[in-house]
């Protein structure tokens, strides 16, 4: 068995989210880009999903198929296995993280090659696959544009579709004119930070390299089992260029990605690009069937990973996260990323999705003090992520599932209550009671409006102080509902 | 035990829950969706042609009898002069002038010499602007339309579905497919779209139609 250790997710050491987000909030810069790039793709996605008026079937049939393979996934993936193989792929198990780098490593060992080029995937970032690699010798090279962006600054990526949106334009221009002539071409002197220039200078950077690979490895955003059909959704033809030219291709794929018919692509192939860059359609998408005479790599190798998916499975409520198809939407509608941003989250799955996902790959089960078993409170449950979520996770529902599992882990393994047990208890008697309700009503409002100043209650000192520190609370009014009710109105019935 | 064992048993006993007689087929999967998003006698050709230029493609539409002519009007906007002809291009379609054509074979160092390609399709997709090789003839390896900076297709009308459903049914999955939707793009610095990364940075794309307007009566 795997010990969690041993399946990245999260960046080790990283701080806890509150912690994290308090920081993360003090930073204008960090909040300015944010919304201003959130609300930009919110829009965007609106147009393009409102054009589809059965946008919501699309959704209920996606969410359906999702289900259907969650519930036979075993079966599908050993269709997937027969389908690639007979097409002349390799099929490869990893049960964890650390299985699939060794794989993946000594796959490349093989070809006798020490670099390779990828393209942006989720999972070989969930995995460590490239410090893993780098420990072995091999150099990989990022060629999306956002994930180049963050190599070349030992950055952190802040959103799975956009992974450098914390960066503006400048702190970009600076960082091609740093850093790429340590990673190969230099950057063309004189750089200007215009976001056509910059797409400019990283074709040049990644010209040679995409000219002269020999290996490539990407993720997946779909295989099918029916034909054994993998499919790899893009923008810039960096993933086309890593499919297409080098020798070899190994692509790491998480076992939820798996589909049951080619057919079923004709649902996400239209819920895909509008939920995530807000396009009727993205620029490239490529699939490919094992191996082609002459054309392509020749030598495929798919590496179906675990690490955490099947433990995420065994939860009836929490295994619908399994369904994510990484499109993005619900960091993009959520009021909780829009001010903290990705790295707050200390997952390699930031936003509403990471919430759900994270903890439950990294298994908290052990650990509740752990920075995963914090996510699902970082959220304020509104709902947004729900709606706008192309494959219906109910991610507010698996979130106060998540919570409450923390809390039921928290009470068994500590023998004495904890206080916010004991101020729930206490409530749950004074709700019970009008009397009570009254009284504590009548205290609260004079208590309330004696540290009121000008109609609200600021920073409050002792237990109170989480709360207060970073809100103002209105001041209790003189009488409550309930008293004014029961003096101008009880009588008129 | 290898790991397929291990990953295959998680997985069985993690759908515990599942009933041990239950088929996929069990699950049941609604298909209300359409089958396209056109409206009833809405002009397929049209659409598509709307939503390629929407990606900031060039469209052209032409009859056959036109098309030589289209495709010396369209090449002689670009500076290109030695494009990529695939294997089963129709050689009688290419206009006469001072273009030079190259044919397979051709290695990566080769192609990446060439200014352009010029292709044929394996489907359109109009609802989307939408474009799909298949490496059948006329359409070439992937790398044709790919490591040079421009790229022509030609499509026939009668190719172009109406939506994504259509077109998947008209595709062979177990050949490599490449869909395209305009030049190559990219919106990852500040969310601000810029066409034109590592494919192709300028498409231009022909339209084949035999009720082009400009033959009508």
């Amino acid at each position: 068995m795997s010990n969690p250790g041993d399946r990245g997710v999260v960046w080790l050491g990283s701080p806890s989210f509150p912690d994290a987000a308090r920081e993360a909030l003090k930073n204008t810069q960090l909040r300015a880009n944010l919304r201003r790039a959130t609300s930009t793709i919110r829009d965007k996605r609106l147009a393009v999903a409102s054009e589809l008026d059965d946008w919501e079937a699309l959704r209920e049939s996606a969410a359906a198929i999702k289900k259907r393979t969650s519930r036979h996934l075993d079966r599908y993936l050993v269709q997937l296995e027969q389908s690639v193989t007979a097409a002349g792929g390799t099929v490869h198990w990893a049960a964890d993280a650390a299985e699939a780098n060794r794989i993946v490593t000594d796959l490349v060992r093989a070809t006798g090659e020490q670099e390779v080029v990828k393209v942006k995937s989720m999972v070989t970032q969930e995995i460590g696959l490239n410090e893993h690699l780098a420990e072995a010798g091999i150099t990989a090279y990022e060629t999306d544009l956002a994930e180049l962006i963050v190599q070349l600054g030992d950055d952190r990526p802040s959103h799975i579709l956009v992974p450098a949106i914390h960066r503006n334009r400048t702190e970009i221009r600076d960082l091609f004119t740093a850093r790429m002539g340590e990673w190969g071409q230099p950057a063309p002197d004189g750089l200007g930070d215009d976001p056509a220039e910059l797409a400019e200078a990283a074709r040049l950077h990644l010209r040679e390299k995409f000219l002269t690979a020999k290996v490539a490895v990407s993720g997946a955003n779909f295989a099918m089992a029916d034909t054994g059909t993998v499919v790899v959704v893009e923008s810039e033809g960096n993933g086309r260029m890593c499919l297409t030219l080098p020798q070899t291709l190994i692509t790491v794929m998480g076992i939820e990605k798996v589909v049951p018919t080619w057919s079923d692509l004709e649902v996400f192939l239209q819920l895909l690009p509008r939920s995530s860059t807000g396009e009727r359609m993205n620029p490239y998408t490529s699939t490919w069937t094992g191996t082609t005479d002459g054309d392509g790599p020749q030598d495929f190798h798919l590496v179906l990973l675990d690490n955490g998916r099947s433990d995420t499975l065994a939860d009836t409520v929490g295994r619908q996260a399994l369904a994510c198809i990484r499109c993005s939407a619900c960091l993009n509608v959520c009021p909780v990323f829009e001010r903290t941003g990705g790295h707050a989250y200390g997952s390699v799955y930031p936003g509403p999705i990471g919430a759900v996902l994270t903890p439950q790959l990294v298994g908290v089960d052990g650990d509740i003090k752990s920075g995963a078993a914090l996510l699902p409170f970082a959220s304020t449950l509104c709902g947004a992520c729900y709606d706008a979520c192309p494959v219906k996770i109910n991610i507010p529902e698996v979130l106060a599932h998540l919570r409450a599992e923390v809390v039921e882990a928290k009470r068994t393994s500590e023998r004495l209550p904890t206080a916010e047990a004991v101020a729930m208890k206490a409530a749950a008697r004074v709700l019970d009671s009008p009397q009570l309700l009254a009284a504590a009503q009548k205290a609260a409002s004079l208590g309330g409006r004696a540290l009121a100043r000008r109609g609200r209650i600021g920073r409050l000192p002792g237990p109170l102080h989480g709360w207060s520190d970073t809100r103002d609370t209105p001041a209790p009014p003189a009488e409550s509902f309930r008293t004014w009710w029961r003096k101008n109105k009880e009588g008129e019935r | 035990m290898t790991s397929r064992d291990t990953v295959l048993g998680r997985i069985r006993a993690a759908l515990a829950d599942v009933p041990a007689d239950e088929t996929p087929g069990d699950v049941p999967v609604p298909r209300d969706y359409r089958r396209t998003h056109t409206r009833p006698g809405e002009n397929t050709v049209a659409l598509f042609a709307e939503r390629v230029a929407d990606y900031r493609a060039t469209v052209t539409r032409t009859d056959r009898a036109g098309l030589s002519d289209a495709i010396a009007a369209t090449l002689a906007r670009h500076d290109v002069r030695h494009l990529a002809l695939p294997d089963g291009f129709p050689v009688a379609l290419l206009p006469a002038g001072s273009w030079a054509w190259h044919t397979e074979p051709l290695d990566i160092p080769a192609l990446d010499a060439l200014d352009g390609a010029i292709t044929l399709a394996a489907a359109g997709i109009a609802v989307t602007g939408t474009i799909v090789l298949d490496t059948g003839p006329g359409q070439g390896r992937r790398a044709l339309t790919l490591v040079p900076d421009y790229h022509l297709c030609v499509i026939r009308a009668e190719q172009i579905a109406a939506d994504v459903p259509d077109a998947l049914a008209r595709l062979d999955p177990t050949r490599p497919l490449t869909f395209i939707s305009g030049p190559s793009a990219t919106s990852d610095i500040e969310l601000d779209r810029v066409e034109g990364v590592h494919g192709p940075r300028t498409l231009d794309v022909i339209i084949v139609d035999p009720a082009h307007p400009e033959q009508q009566p």
